[in-house]
């Protein structure tokens, strides 16, 4: 290994990009259950409607 | 050529602020309405159907209001009424709103279309359009008769709840349309007569501030007048029975009552306040009374076919 390498690994990481504030954070968080929840509720809908507009039909498949 | 950039900040909207983009107050009078007019349809709904086209109902009326609150944001921060929600306060920006709005009415349109039937999803996707287009973004900054015209927008509620059930469009759900349709301007006109400095400085039209307060108070007698009738049209019609009649009778007269005296107030507001406040109340007790009678009918209806059997 090199001395400029060393230099390198020594370096304190300058971190890039945006960092969140503690409330976004929160907000951040609460937006994503609400959609995994709003996404559950979606997938519950399609199933049930599946099984009330097909009923037993379902198993019906053409071979 | 340089362009500038501007600095996006991330988000700080909480769910509620969401949910307060979406106008649950008015969210729950549609859903109400709609699922009146499912309710008086004939033929036969399964209940996951009917919930699945509530829901895409509330959906779409919550989009309508997102739309609404992005594109009326430069107003609202003017107005007490409306300066506390979420764009004016810089909870939520403009544009996460536009994009939340516009995501739900496609969501809920296409939804309702998919599971339920196309006819009642065309009937959201014109109320959505003409609650956004022609409402918010044309009427209502233009005419005293913004209100009046763009009252077709929430009026439809009943009727899409009927085509959700029997995929078309008749007389009785189009005689609760006329009935929420004249109830709208005697609603928002007596707020707007004690919130006309409000709208001045938004620069709203409202009918107190351009036709002022004398003419404003004869036009609520006046669209009363039209609308007590219209409410108890349903029974005059044969679709409601002795119950509904008297209760659209007692409450209708109670509009006419308060209409009046709303006409003789010379100082102060209370009598705009009244009526404000009981017209939101007359309205859905005339639905329920539409609902309830509906109900006992069907349930003595069966009754009798049973002791018959």
């Amino acid at each position: 290994m090199t001395i400029a390498n060393e230099a390198m690994d020594e370096a304190p990481k300058v971190e890039t990009g945006i960092r969140l504030t503690e409330q976004q954070l929160r907000a951040r968080r609460s937006r994503s259950i609400a959609i995994a929840l709003a996404l559950g509720a979606f997938v519950v809908v399609i199933f049930l409607v599946t099984l009330v507009k097909l009923g037993g039909n379902v198993l019906t498949r053409p071979m | 050529m340089s362009v500038t950039l501007a600095r996006i900040e991330p988000s700080i909207a909480g769910v509620g602020d969401y949910i307060e983009l979406m106008k649950p107050r008015v969210m729950s009078l549609v859903v109400f309405t709609a699922f009146v007019g499912l309710s008086i349809a004939p033929g036969h709904v399964h209940p996951v159907i009917a919930a699945t086209a509530l829901l895409c109902i509330a959906v779409g009326a919550g989009a309508a209001g997102a739309l609404n609150m992005w594109y009326d944001a430069d107003i609202d921060a003017c107005m007490a009424r409306t300066a506390g929600r979420p764009i004016p306060q810089g909870r939520v920006t403009p544009g996460e709103a536009a994009g939340f709005g516009l995501t739900l009415a496609a969501f809920a349109i296409v939804t309702l279309g998919l599971l339920v039937n196309w006819v009642a999803a065309s009937l959201l996707a014109f109320t959505i359009a003409f609650y956004v287009v022609i409402y918010t973004m044309w009427l209502k900054r233009s005419t005293p008769q913004n209100i009046v015209i763009g009252g077709a927008a929430g009026a439809l509620p009943p009727i899409i709840g009927w085509a959700a059930v029997t995929g078309g469009v008749a007389v009785e759900p189009i005689v609760l349309f006329l009935i929420i349709f004249f109830w709208t301007p005697p609603h928002f006109w007596a707020l707007s007569l004690y919130r006309a400095e409000d709208y001045a400085r938004a620069g709203i039209p409202m009918l107190p501030v351009v036709a002022g307060e004398a003419e404003t108070r004869r036009q609520i007698v006046r669209y009363t007048l039209i609308l007590a009738p219209l409410g108890v049209a349903p029974w005059l019609l044969g679709y409601a029975g002795v119950f509904y009649g008297i209760a659209s009778i007692a409450t209708g007269a109670a509009m006419i009552a308060l209409a009046l005296r709303v006409r003789a107030e010379r100082q102060g507001y209370a009598a705009s306040k009244q009526m404000f406040a009981f017209s939101i109340l007359y309205l859905f007790l005339l639905f329920a009374a539409l609902l309830a009678d509906r109900l006992w009918g069907g349930l003595a209806a069966q009754a009798v076919s049973h002791f018959a059997a």
